[in-house]
């Protein structure tokens, strides 16, 4: 039995939760929403922190439900905090080896060395935490939380506390965490930017409820969710690098899945960041950045052009802008025009359009 | 000094020592209800751990003297285990003592136990650190500065206290004849040379264990 079943409800004065999940058992989870939507809050049911009436399922094995509550420290999670607390009176090595003891050696499937290879932090070993820079703390503490060997890893903002500098730093051992291990995570992030780049799976949380839960691609394309996203709806496309341009300093990203496209299978032009052919890439494309024409014009600067059917169109938070649901040989897109053009090219359902792409982000 | 000089000395230690380790035990969990508690009790239990600071020790002595005595409830109590009465007693002399010095320990401790804060004992439990695991392998090393303020407040405190072991202690040889009260026979032998030296060493013990409490303690460097 793979996957987490979580329902919660909770009473504040002033603020509620109640949620009623079905998440994945794998990949990378985001718990997306402004502060005060109850993500944190979530997190801390799930672990054990905050106590809320409802029931959990984690992997088939009872955490909560009406008769019993599993205390904190008896459940199989690895929590990381927004600022990395790490104990003060233990270095860097009895900090990592302090969950670690407590696990019994048959549980054990993360070594210490292969975490702290992961996270890149040997030399911080002999340190204390005091002694450490904001980013390398937060590698630590995250690497305390694998070393437990949990069946699900908290993240609760762990970049949030971080300047732009060292979430640069922190991103890239993230990925590598979501590549290379096999734990479900839940993470928490009010950062579509953060999102974009980690999760597969989104559910979005507005006031202690949930707006939206799915498949990271389908649930940014739908058109519902822009008013939670303001300028930074888009949609994430999963693909593959198919040849790179040495001229140009091109790569050539190919996304979607349908062969049958009449243009061929869907493919993407970005900068090139040294990833080889055959590396997996995720990019990211803005709602804002694409235009839809009538005719294709290769007369312009714009280097993707895909042919694409309108497959709906809504209306934005701003009564003059509308949102339009491209599909590009399988692959969602969506463009944030303005209704008068809506009106003009006559867009509706099925219609054939060119869709022109204006900035696209290779983001890992 | 004389042997009974030496000897109040001797026993005057043995009182704090005693006194102090008992307090360090009975504290400490007094200290973390009153640091962790949303209780309503907290305002009263900390009034009443906090009393010997403002009430004159003859008060305690005298209400101690009456409750433990053969007609008190804790002096009934005492008879019926064969224990017989505790005032006149060293064993008397410590629990008024521990009565006496408790706020000195209390306080240190609460406080260090609020300064603590809830985050390090969430982080203990994410680590499959049980309560009672987390008390002594995280919140005991993180409060060790209060731990020391509080065993050297408690231990000079009884060390220097006076009203209460005259009240319940009286004035026995060996048994509760204390530094501080061996200094007023002294004193009111007209005994001053050997006064002066005992409570010059008192002055100086009492300037060494605050030397050493500022010294090991610095609260600059706790963070």
């Amino acid at each position: 039995m793979n996957g987490i079943r979580a329902r919660f409800k909770l009473d504040y004065p002033g603020f509620s939760l109640d949620v009623d999940l079905s998440l994945p058992g794998n990949g990378v989870t985001a718990l997306f929403g402004h502060s005060g939507s109850g993500k944190t809050t979530l997190l801390r049911c799930v672990a054990g922190l905050q106590r809320a009436a409802g029931e959990l399922v984690v992997n088939g094995e009872v955490w909560q439900d009406a008769t019993t509550t599993l205390p904190t420290h008896r459940r199989a999670i690895g929590y990381v905090f927004q600022e990395a607390s790490l104990f003060p009176h233990l270095d860097v090595r009895r900090n990592l080896e302090y969950g670690l003891r407590r696990v019994p050696e048959a549980r054990r499937r993360v070594g210490l060395e292969h975490a702290i290879g992961l996270l890149g932090i040997g030399h911080l070993l002999g340190r204390k935490p005091d002694s450490l820079s904001g980013g390398e703390r937060q590698r630590v503490g995250i690497a305390r939380a694998l070393v437990v060997s949990p069946d699900i890893l908290l993240m609760d903002e762990p970049l949030a506390a971080l300047d732009l500098e060292r979430k640069r730093e922190i991103l890239p051992y993230l990925e590598r965490l979501h590549d290379d291990l096999e734990i479900p995570v839940l993470y928490v992030s009010h950062s579509p930017d953060e999102v974009a780049r980690l999760a597969d799976h989104l559910v979005v949380l507005e006031q202690g409820r949930v707006v939206a839960s799915g498949g990271l691609g389908e649930t940014l394309a739908r058109l519902d969710l822009p008013i939670h996203l303001g300028e930074d709806a888009g949609v994430v496309l999963d693909g593959e690098v198919v040849e790179i341009d040495g001229n140009w300093h091109l790569a050539r990203v190919r996304v979607g899945q349908s062969e049958s496209h009449p243009g061929g299978p869907v493919s993407l032009w970005v900068r090139d960041s040294g990833h080889p052919v055959g590396h997996r890439a995720r990019v990211r494309i803005l709602a804002r950045d694409v235009s839809l024409a009538l005719d294709r014009h290769d007369d312009s600067s714009i280097l993707n052009t895909l042919s694409a059917t309108v497959v709906e169109v809504a209306d934005d938070s701003h009564p003059a802008l509308s949102m339009v649901r491209l599909d590009v040989g399988g692959a969602p897109l969506v463009a944030r025009l303005t209704r008068r053009s809506v009106s003009g090219l006559e867009l509706r359902p099925g219609k054939l359009i060119w869709a022109q792409i204006k900035a696209v982000a290779l983001i890992g | 000094m004389s042997p009974s000089d030496l000897g109040a000395i001797w026993l005057t230690l043995k009182l704090a020592g005693v006194t102090t380790a008992l307090l360090l035990v009975i504290g400490t969990p007094i200290a973390w209800w009153l640091a962790r508690t949303a209780s309503f009790w907290k305002g009263p239990v900390g009034a009443v751990v906090a009393l010997p600071i403002v009430l004159p020790p003859t008060v305690i002595g005298f209400y101690l003297l009456v409750a433990m005595g053969p007609h008190g409830p804790v002096g009934q109590f005492t008879q019926s285990l064969g224990l017989g009465v505790l005032p006149f007693t060293f064993a008397g002399l410590v629990v008024a003592s521990v009565f006496y010095s408790l706020p000195f320990v209390v306080q240190p401790l609460q406080n260090a136990f609020e300064a603590i804060g809830e985050r390090p004992l969430e982080v203990a439990a994410t680590l499959r650190a049980s309560p009672l695991d987390t008390f002594f392998s995280v919140v005991l090393p993180l409060a060790r500065p209060g731990y020391l303020t509080a065993t050297v407040l408690g231990f000079a405190h009884t060390v220097g206290e006076f009203g209460v072991v005259l009240m319940i202690g009286g004035n026995i040889p060996d048994e509760t004849r204390v530094v501080s009260v061996q200094i007023y026979d002294h004193v009111e032998a007209m005994q001053y040379t050997q006064a002066h030296w005992l409570s010059a060493s008192m002055v100086v013990f009492a300037f060494l264990v605050l030397l050493a409490l500022y010294t090991l303690n610095p609260s600059g460097r706790r963070r």
